[in-house]
């Protein structure tokens, strides 16, 4: 179950709330609704209204109980009602035609909002996930050139200065490293890992060796960037961990939005390569960090008995 | 130390907190001598900036001495007198070598909250919600100020705190807000909103070479603090704001809008005040842009909007038909403050202008509450409130 993004969430329970909201007097008094927008001149307008009513509170079932998805519901309820008050303001004129596109007009306004969040319940995704295999992908533009970047990550050694999942990468020799992972839930992982390819100032690859607890390779590719805006970075992470359990392994290691994380990592990487340090804030102390950012500390200093 | 802390909707309060430690070896440390309370902390106050932490200590426009430095700075030094600009700006990335320091690249850790709302992230900023960066703002007695070679203006003559205090924001905002217009020589300039940001906006266009700038607001005593710049007074509840200003124009239209309300606006007619006020409440919007809507409106064809008024998220009814069929130019930023502060500070030293006129209130930082509240209710002809630790 891939599930949606937060704001996508919040926005499905927020629609949800507002179908409540509209539903319940299209039931108790839909007298009065049916005279707001313009149509208590016909007498089948508090039976349709009530019926609407019902199809309401079903929206709101669906988006408060169960997915961000039920929005489309929203996205046909709407264009159904936009049909019925066009109808009737066609149909009519002075003040009820006035109300009935005044109330036209305010179904128009949610109508955006719920085809955005029903589009967003589509394009929400996390990763590439095969049968066993789990491929996480992002990206950075960074303003130093493609030797720089490159020269800096070759020393494998940085990885842990801006990837926060590794506590440390030991260089054994030209190919060979030992790498240690903080999981927060097991006490570490470790493996070790061999270079496959190194095209100087463009590309890097490495995967972990035969028998590694979580077998994972990945590749990092540098090139100039456009217009003289330094290089651009594109990192591709690969977990395959026997009996398929990618998903979850991968979740301990990097946390529930774990394509997030690798940008955050890139982040971070730009960072010190453009500031010399990983930024800091009241907020967020360690840094830019997915699951700091969901944990905020208030924006106040840290107490002094903090180590900074 | 004491700084003034968001608790919630509608409520600040000035607590005992930590005093801030150097973080990073390009920090500075000021000790506040002069701090102010700005329209986009309302926003803030009134709960509709996402994203806030209860605790949070707020405030962006500050200035003070500098008490403590990292080991990596180089420009300032402890002893120094210093104005902070509101974004916090790395000085390194493509946006910052480019002098777009509110879009700089590096200096919000909370980037990913913000791309989740904004698509990309802008630079961080003081005091202003965790989405920006969750750091400590300047209405408190020490501030921790990140890349001190890269913001912080150093005053090295005796201009005193209230004269200078405003290069930290509102000057140069309105500045840039007609900046954007693109000032030709006849151009008729209409502002929306004579808060402090649409009064230096006015003042701005006339130095930029403005034939007539028109003030639009609904305080009859913030309209008369905006026409000692010379701007035309227009309330908007005595009349029709379009009729107007194209009576004013022979039909034209203003050259150029400048749009200094931002997501609180107010409407004179209640049904769409409602309408807006509704949905921001219930966060189906999350913007009451009244004035934009306005300003697209009346703007002349093939004219420019330019939008310095503060906007968080989504909004409605957007006369998108209005920008494409008359060829209209929409220009909008948080304000670049750093390209600003010297030229203007040259500005105020030559006496071209004296920013302290929009001054109406004088107070300790410990009644920042009260502060708080006649601002928010423009109670007791409030325009600007400066608050002293
Ligand atoms: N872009 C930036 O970098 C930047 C910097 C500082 C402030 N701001 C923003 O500028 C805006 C103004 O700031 P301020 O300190 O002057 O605030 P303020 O609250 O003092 O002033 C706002 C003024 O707008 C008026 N107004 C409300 N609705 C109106 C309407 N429909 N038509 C005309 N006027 C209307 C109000 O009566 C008030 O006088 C805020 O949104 C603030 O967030 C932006
Ligand atoms: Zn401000
Ligand atoms: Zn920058």
């Amino acid at each position: 179950m891939a599930g949606h993004d937060s704001t996508t969430r919040k926005l499905g329970k927020l629609l949800g709330v507002a179908s409540l909201g509209l539903g319940a007097p299209m039931l108790i008094k839909p007298e009065r609704v049916s005279q707001a927008a313009g149509v208590d001149d016909s007498a089948s307008s508090v039976p349709v209204i009530r019926m609407v009513g019902v199809r309401e509170l079903g929206h709101a079932a669906g988006l408060l109980l169960g997915s961000s998805r039920w929005a489309w519901t929203r996205v046909a309820g709407d264009a159904m009602d936009l049909a019925v008050l066009g109808r009737a303001a066609r149909e009519r004129d002075g003040n009820r035609r006035k109300r009935a596109l005044l109330a036209a007009a305010a179904v128009l306004g949610i109508t955006t909002l719920d085809a955005y969040t029903a589009l967003r319940t589509r394009r929400a995704k996390t990763g590439t996930k095969s049968a066993d295999a789990l491929r996480l992908q992002a990206s950075v533009t960074i303003s130093q050139d493609p030797e720089t970047v490159y020269r800096f990550w070759r020393d494998l050694s940085h990885l842990p200065t801006f990837m926060y999942h590794l506590q440390s990468v030991e260089v054994m020799d030209e190919r060979l490293s030992h790498w240690v992972a903080n999981a927060p839930l097991r006490k570490q992982v470790e493996w070790d890992a061999e270079i496959t390819a190194d095209v100087a100032s463009e590309r890097l690859a490495w995967r972990s060796a035969d028998g590694s607890d979580i077998p994972n390779s990945g590749e990092v590719r540098f090139a100039p960037a456009p217009g003289n805006r330094g290089t651009e970075v594109r990192v591709q992470l690969e977990y395959q961990p026997p009996g398929g359990r990618a998903g979850k392994v991968v979740a301990k290691l990097l946390g529930e939005e774990p394509e997030q994380q690798i940008r955050d990592d890139l982040r971070r990487l730009k960072q010190v390569l453009e500031t010399g340090e990983v930024v800091l804030s009241d907020g967020s102390p360690a840094g830019t960090a997915a699951r700091q950012q969901l944990k905020q500390r208030p924006a106040q200093p840290l107490p002094t008995t903090d180590k900074s | 130390m004491r700084a003034n802390c968001w608790m919630g909707t509608k409520k600040v309060e000035v607590l005992e907190v930590p005093d801030p430690k150097i973080l990073s070896s390009q920090d500075a440390i000021i000790k506040v001598t002069s701090t102010a309370i700005c329209g986009s902390d309302l926003h803030l106050y009134d709960g509709y900036m996402p994203t806030m932490k209860r605790g949070d200590v707020i405030g962006h426009e500050f200035m003070g001495e500098v008490v403590e430095v990292g080991s990596g700075v180089r420009r300032v030094a402890v002893g120094d007198r210093v104005v902070v600009p509101f974004p916090i700006a790395c000085g390194a990335c493509w946006a910052c070598e480019r002098g777009l320091v509110s879009v700089c690249e590096n200096s919000n850790p909370n980037a990913g909250m913000a791309e989740k709302v904004l698509g990309h992230s802008p630079c961080g900023i003081f005091g202003y919600s965790h989405m920006l960066g969750g750091y400590a703002g300047g209405q408190a007695e020490y501030v921790r100020v990140p890349f001190a070679d890269v913001g912080p203006l150093k005053i090295e003559d005796d201009l005193p705190d209230e004269q200078v205090l405003f290069l930290s924001d509102i000057l140069p905002t309105g500045y840039m807000g007609a900046e954007l217009c693109d000032i030709k020589p006849g151009d008729v300039v209409a502002v929306w909103g004579a808060g402090p940001v649409g009064q230096f906006a006015m003042a701005s266009a006339y130095l930029l070479g403005a034939e007539k700038v028109i003030a639009i607001d609904r305080f009859d005593y913030r309209l008369d603090i905006a026409a000692t710049t010379g701007a035309m007074p227009l309330n908007y509840e005595h009349t029709n704001v379009l009729e107007e200003l194209k009576e004013l124009t022979a039909g034209r239209g203003p050259d150029a809008c400048i749009d200094a309300v931002g997501m609180e606006g107010h409407h004179s007619s209640t049904a769409l005040h409602t309408y807006d006020k509704v949905k921001q409440t219930t966060r189906l919007e999350t913007e009451r842009p009244h004035a934009l809507r306005e300003a697209i409106l009346a703007c002349r064809n093939g004219g420019t909007v330019s939008v310095i008024g503060v906007y968080g998220g989504m909004l409605d009814k957007f006369p998108m038909g209005a920008v494409v069929n008359r060829s209209l130019t929409i220009k909008a930023g948080q304000c670049h403050v750093h390209r600003y502060m010297r030229p203007l500070l040259d500005r105020i030293r030559n006496g071209e202008i004296d920013p302290s006129f929009v001054i109406t209130h004088r107070m300790s930082l410990d009644e920042a509450p009260e502060g708080f509240d006649i601002f928010v209710n423009k109670e007791d002809s409030c325009n600007k409130i400066v608050l002293t630790p």
